[in-house]
């Protein structure tokens, strides 16, 4: 198996509205997958459909080879972080684990429990009254203590400060080395991804601008703009640019 | 997904036993001397009935005035009960969730929505009907020797009979019935409308009016009406109009039958057929004199009466066939429920 998600002329309207329309992507397994691209891109409509919280409108989409949230299996398989990290906020930091271990055939007890004795997370704390960083790694904590295969994560940072995001992402990155876990992540903020993701994706319009492994896009951008550049200006540059032909058949060639 | 459930509805589920708890020391202090007073007033094996109507009225003469108001609240609580449970426990179930953005937790884990839906349906709509079901039993147990007295002592208060709306409504099983049905009521507003406050107004609406609804135009469907004929006691005329010369008398029927249900009465002449009555000038007098005269002359016409009523021993058949229905339609509303939040 090669794809984590395989999308098809995936579209979702609201209304009148297209959130996402004729987007076909492929994303590569074993990777760490930065998705990035400006506000309006359709990066979490993206990631709700692939979790199954929305019906696609038009098109399909395949994860880990099926249907999102279509059996208790894949449920199984893929952890999900969503926007914010919601977590129940009448609920203890215990009741939480908890929960994950009454829902979730494959939980890893002592995974989670040594996160969160690591994280420093007081377990009778009620969750309403945690920081946003440490409500982020109690959420990321119930994602992938249930040992996915498929870890989707939609803009775990955004809302937190940089301290505590330097420790999400350092903490992500422990993740990342401790377990065989391909992960999806959608961030606007560039920096950030590129100290954990090895893939990039610029999503713009719906449409595929870049994808490839961070290193082979660095070094091509290296080669037409400055020796310098910074993923950064990679995916300035991507995005400013008109839609590169062939740019998404490249995707798929490189399967 | 059970243990979250039960988690989640704890606080609710021990407010409910805590209050369940406090009537139940209300009823079990003032219940026995209420049973005192029942056991040693006669009613209880008395046979003829103008002696059990006596007895009746001396009974209900010597309530206690907190007996009494304990008697009225507790009609109007079973009354109330099933709305509020569908208001407060049904609406806000999956609402709640969706407004703190919990749902992309909950249905991330490796249980399916539609079972997270009906674990929650389930769960706490079972909560719901034991509540209900609760009240109905202590307050059916502790009212029942005002239901009987009530009932023993005449037609006169036709609101309180065991069929009647009132009383129906708040004694034995169909509490639970209706405790269902507003629940999975609530749920489903809740599931359609996604926000709590419309959700609870959509609910508080939609069970008020099939509250005030049902005993109206439903309830006497579900069994087919007796019929009886009985004389016409001019005593009982209540209203006399006079219409294009000739007269519209409203009469109580003079009714044996103990607690039955009288849906309607129609006044027939001696030949058995709707009678045309002629106007009689004295009754419209408007004198006391005229009145008599009045009466003594609608005697002389022999008039019956064709009464249309649900007798009192369908009592039981009635609260069976209308808890299965609102059950029953608990059912397939939260059947809805799971259908509607399923993955696509």
């Amino acid at each position: 198996m090669t794809t984590v998600l395989h999308t098809r002329g995936l579209g979702k309207r609201y209304r009148q509205r297209w959130a996402l329309a004729d987007c076909t992507l492929s994303i590569p397994a074993g990777r760490v997958v930065g998705l990035v691209g400006p506000n309006g891109a359709g990066k979490t409509t993206l990631l709700n459909l692939a979790v199954g919280m929305l019906a696609p409108t038009a098109g399909t989409i395949e994860v880990l080879g099926s249907r999102p949230a279509g059996s208790r299996a894949q449920l199984a398989r893929v952890g999900f972080v969503a926007q914010d990290a919601p977590v129940y906020a009448g609920l203890s930091v215990a009741d939480h684990l908890r929960l994950g271990a009454s829902m979730n055939p494959g939980w890893d007890a002592a995974l989670a429990g040594e996160r969160i004795k690591r994280l420093g997370l007081d377990p009778r704390q009620h969750a309403g009254k945690l920081s946003g960083g440490q409500r982020a790694q109690l959420a990321l904590t119930l994602a992938v203590a249930k040992r996915p295969e498929l870890l989707i994560l939609d803009e775990p940072i955004a809302s937190l400060d940089p301290l505590a995001r330097r420790e999400f992402l350092q903490d992500l990155a422990d993740v990342i080395t401790t377990g065989q876990v391909s992960i999806v992540m959608s961030s606007h903020l560039v920096g950030d991804l590129e100290r954990v993701c090895d893939y990039l994706i610029v999503l713009v319009g719906s449409q595929v601008r870049r994808s490839g492994q961070v290193s082979e896009l660095l070094a091509a951008h290296r080669r037409v703009a400055s020796r310098q550049a910074s993923l950064e200006d990679l995916v300035l540059a991507a995005m400013s640019q008109p839609a590169e032909p062939g740019g998404e058949p490249t995707l798929e060639a490189r399967q | 997904m059970t243990w979250l459930t039960w988690r989640q509805s704890r606080a609710q589920a021990i407010a409910a036993a805590a209050a369940l708890a406090a009537l139940a020391v209300a009823l079990a202090v003032t219940g026995p001397s209420l049973v005192h007073l029942y056991d040693t007033n006669g009613i209880a094996t008395c046979s003829l009935s103008r002696t059990c109507r006596t007895l009746a009225d001396n009974f209900e003469a010597k309530l206690a005035g907190t007996d009494a108001i304990l008697y009225g609240v507790g009609i109007l609580v079973l009354l109330l009960a099933p709305g509020l449970l569908g208001v407060f426990w049904g609406a806000p179930l999956v609402t709640r969730e969706a407004e703190a953005r919990t749902l992309p937790l909950a249905w991330n884990q490796s249980v399916p929505r539609t079972q997270w839906m009906a674990v929650k349906l389930g769960l706490v709509g079972l909560l719901a009907m034991a509540t209900a079901g609760l009240l109905s039993l202590m307050l059916t147990w502790w009212s029942s020797p005002i239901d009987t007295a009530i009932n023993l002592s005449g037609s006169t208060r036709i609101d309180l009979t065991r069929l009647g709306p009132a009383l129906f409504d708040s004694r034995d099983i169909t509490p639970v019935g209706y405790a269902a049905f507003a629940f999975a009521l609530g749920v489903t507003a809740g599931v359609l409308i996604r926000r709590t406050v419309p959700a609870m107004a959509a609910t508080l609406a939609g069970y008020a009016f099939v509250q005030f609804a049902w005993p109206i135009w439903i309830r006497q469907h579900l069994i087919a009406p007796a019929h009886a004929v009985v004389a016409l006691d001019p005593a009982n005329i209540f209203q006399i109009r006079d219409v294009n010369g000739s007269m519209t008398l409203s009469a109580l029927p003079t009714f044996s039958q103990q607690g039955a249900w009288v849906l309607s009465s129609q006044i027939i002449g001696p030949s058995g057929r709707p009678i045309r009555v002629p106007a009689y000038p004295p009754c419209m007098s408007g004198s006391n004199n005229g009145m008599q005269a009045c009466l003594a002359w609608i005697g002389r016409l022999h008039l019956r009466q064709v009464v249309t009523y649900e007798p009192a021993s369908r009592f039981w058949e009635f609260q069976w066939t209308e808890t299965a229905i609102f059950v029953g339609a608990a059912v397939a509303l939260a059947g809805f429920c799971v259908w509607r939040i399923r993955a696509r």
